[in-house]
């Protein structure tokens, strides 16, 4: 385990009011998921998932003939496709047009794949001013923070923390009541609405038959980012894109309720191209980027390309013990939870923090909520059996292959199998070295005083 | 750009050809209900209501246009407020009533007076039951912006518009990019809870939704 992972590992457990503000919130999203997905409620929900599966599962099997269809019709639409194999090429694209068209201020909406390219520390330092305008998004933008969460972004932030942040950040009085600190970054952030030049999203589904771009939200700030600005860029993964319209009626019924227990968002917006001839407002301007950054390199294993079957419901963040214990920032990268620990290792690579998927129980909470049913334990395994190959190759493990080796040495010489057996059960206690390691963290069971070999022998 | 780099890499991992046609796909699950109760109009305007007010809307069910009127009158009185230009809104005799702005094709003034108004009158182009929802379709008749920068939002929808669900919507509009460049899915009022999940209302859109339903006997 690399020493900052186990560092902030260590840090979260041992904040008290952190670990009642994970446990608590994600409680609470948890609660609403299972209730909303009852089979009261919602008979068809396991049909809806193994419907989802599939319609992710052909999409990505032919996901360059879904790519091009979606292309086509954006253009058709009168809106541009970009392909964008990095981060470096999105900003460079955004930076471009912004600099033809004189924009200098550009509103953004909570988008993951943003995050993920660190696309705001981009714009900001060739001099643009890029405001994320997602409640939990503005708090952490004006704290200088990761998102903590998929979908709750500041979910360890109290209300004191976000009066502190916009007293400090933006001159305000010092206001404690949620209602009112809404109140005050609504009035900042209309501003910055009328007056940006740019709007940037994410997309949560990329429609094939349609170009369109569906954006998923409650605020409304995703809406207005999409309608104020002239120019809407949409930034998504190549992964997003679905075959048919038709088929959102399948995940629009899974994704709210997965995520947050509504059964469908305050808005769902189904953007396809600049706004048309006699239509009054939106944007002059449409712009679909669509982003690899590492997601081909999940495509020639079939096991594991089930990843990007993700629709970001954060479900299995909620569910995961492991998650609710050591919170969004011990995870190394911006996707925590879950599936952050399968797609960090195969979009950076198993050697970025190769304890990653080490770092769960293998419960298989998250593949029994996920609403697109990705086999997560599974994917975990490979992804454990791949960061054995590498350190293997670079001559890491050698102390765990000799220990192995023993093991398989003792396990097939009855005798010493049985002294070893003797020796844990009435030896000393070595608690050193790797020993010391494992009890460390966990309690040794009681040591019985006979072996069943023994008791065997004397029936 | 990296146009055909990342179609390249894609077909490689994928083993598939340029220009090879897809496999065959899932079939279509659209599952419109058939039972009389989802049928007929007045439990789909009685389902209609009572999601609207689940979510903290406010919800009126008028038996006529001209109590339509009379509703949105009492509502509008002393406030400011813009009426988008669907015809729907203007049978009903409500884009005309005093106070109420309407008539608006101009972007830039559109923008102004939305950022002014203390109401926004709309009708939808449909309204889904089993959620609550307000389906709105960007056209010269429904400009975007009135649903969504004043602080509260009026809708006015006949009966007859109400679906049962987003099955049927699919169903009735398999492509809805056809007709628009946009169309939103609204289901309550704006909200947040991202501040230690605190439900807030009204944080970017309005805060207040109101949903007329209008019989046109």
């Amino acid at each position: 385990m690399s020493a900052v992972f186990d560092k902030k590992i260590h840090q979260t457990l041992a904040d008290a009011n952190l670990q009642l503000a994970i446990y608590t919130a994600t409680g609470r999203l948890k609660d609403k998921r299972t209730e909303s997905v009852a089979e009261a409620l919602m008979p068809e929900y396991q049909e809806l998932r193994t419907q989802a599966n599939a319609l992710k599962k052909h999409a990505i099997e032919n996901l360059d003939y879904y790519l091009e269809e979606f292309e086509r019709n954006v253009e058709a639409h009168g809106g541009k496709v970009i392909y964008c194999k990095d981060g470096t090429e999105v900003s460079d694209f955004v930076l471009g047009l912004a600099k033809e068209r004189g924009v200098s201020l550009l509103v953004k909406s909570k988008s993951m794949t943003s995050e993920e390219v660190d696309l705001n520390e981009r714009l900001e330092h060739h001099g643009l001013e890029a405001v994320e305008t997602d409640l939990g998004e503005y708090i952490l933008q004006l704290g200088h923070e990761r998102p903590y969460h998929i979908v709750a972004p500041a979910l360890h932030k109290t209300r004191f923390d976000v009066a502190a942040i916009f007293e400090k950040e933006l001159h305000v009085a010092y206001e404690t009541v949620p209602e009112k600190l809404s109140q005050i970054a609504r009035g900042v952030l209309r501003q910055k609405f009328l007056d940006a030049g740019i709007g940037i999203t994410g997309g949560n589904f990329l429609v094939a038959d349609s170009g369109a771009v569906v954006l998923v939200e409650n605020e409304g700030n995703a809406r207005l980012t999409t309608t104020a600005p002239r120019i809407h860029i949409a930034i998504a993964g190549i992964e997003k894109v679905i075959p048919r319209a038709q088929d959102l009626a399948v995940f629009l019924k899974l994704l709210a309720r997965s995520a947050t227990g509504q059964a469908l968002s305050v808005y769902t917006s189904f953007l396809s191209g600049p706004r048309r001839a006699g239509e009054i407002d939106g944007p002059d301007e449409f712009y679909v980027v669509l982003l690899d950054n590492g997601r081909t390199k999940l495509l020639p294993s079939r096991a594991k390309r089930q990843s990007l079957y993700c629709i970001r419901c954060a479900a299995c963040l909620n569910t995961c013990p492991v998650y609710r214990k050591i919170g969004g920032h011990s995870f190394p990268w911006v996707y925590s939870g879950p599936i952050g620990a399968i797609i960090t290792p195969q979009f950076m690579g198993v050697s970025y923090e190769p304890s990653l998927p080490f770092a769960s129980s293998l419960c298989g909470a998250c593949a029994e909520v996920c609403p697109v049913k990705i086999d997560i334990p599974q994917v975990l395994l490979d992804l454990r059996s791949d960061v054995k190959k590498a350190e293997t190759r670079e001559k890491k493990n050698r102390l765990e292959k000799l220990s192995f080796r023993m093991f398989a040495w003792m396990m097939t010489h009855p005798r010493v199998y049985a002294w070893a057996g003797w020796m844990a059960r009435h030896g000393p206690i070595l608690n050193v070295g790797p020993v010391r390691a494992w009890t460390s963290q966990r309690d040794l069971p009681p040591r019985p005083r006979q072996s069943f070999r023994d008791m065997w022998s004397r029936r | 750009m990296s146009r055909e780099h990342i179609l390249h890499r894609v077909r490689t991992a994928i083993g598939r050809s340029a220009g090879q046609p897809p496999g065959v796909a899932p079939p279509v699950r659209i599952r419109v209900p058939t039972d009389d109760s989802a049928l007929s109009v007045a439990a789909r305007v009685t389902n209609m209501l009572a999601r609207v007010e689940a979510l903290a809307g406010k919800t009126y069910h008028a038996a006529s246009p001209e109590d339509a009127r009379a509703f949105v009158a009492a509502a509008v009185a002393g406030k400011t407020a813009l009426a988008s230009n669907a015809p729907f809104l203007a049978d009903c005799g409500i884009a005309n009533l005093p106070g109420v702005r309407t008539g608006i094709v101009d972007r830039e003034e559109l923008r102004e007076c939305c950022s002014t108004v203390e109401i926004g009158i709309t009708s939808a182009d449909y309204a889904l039951a089993d959620t609550g929802t307000l389906v709105m379709l960007s056209s010269p008749q429904e400009a975007r912006l009135i649903s969504l920068l004043p602080p509260a939002h009026i809708a006015v929808v006949p009966s007859e518009r109400i679906l049962s669900g987003l099955d049927e919507l699919f169903a009735i509009l398999p492509n809805p990019a056809e007709l628009t460049s946009s169309m939103v899915l609204i289901t309550g009022p704006s909200r947040t809870a991202d501040i230690e999940q605190i439900l807030v209302r009204g944080v970017h859109g309005p805060g207040e939704i109101t949903v007329v339903v209008v019989e046109r006997g």
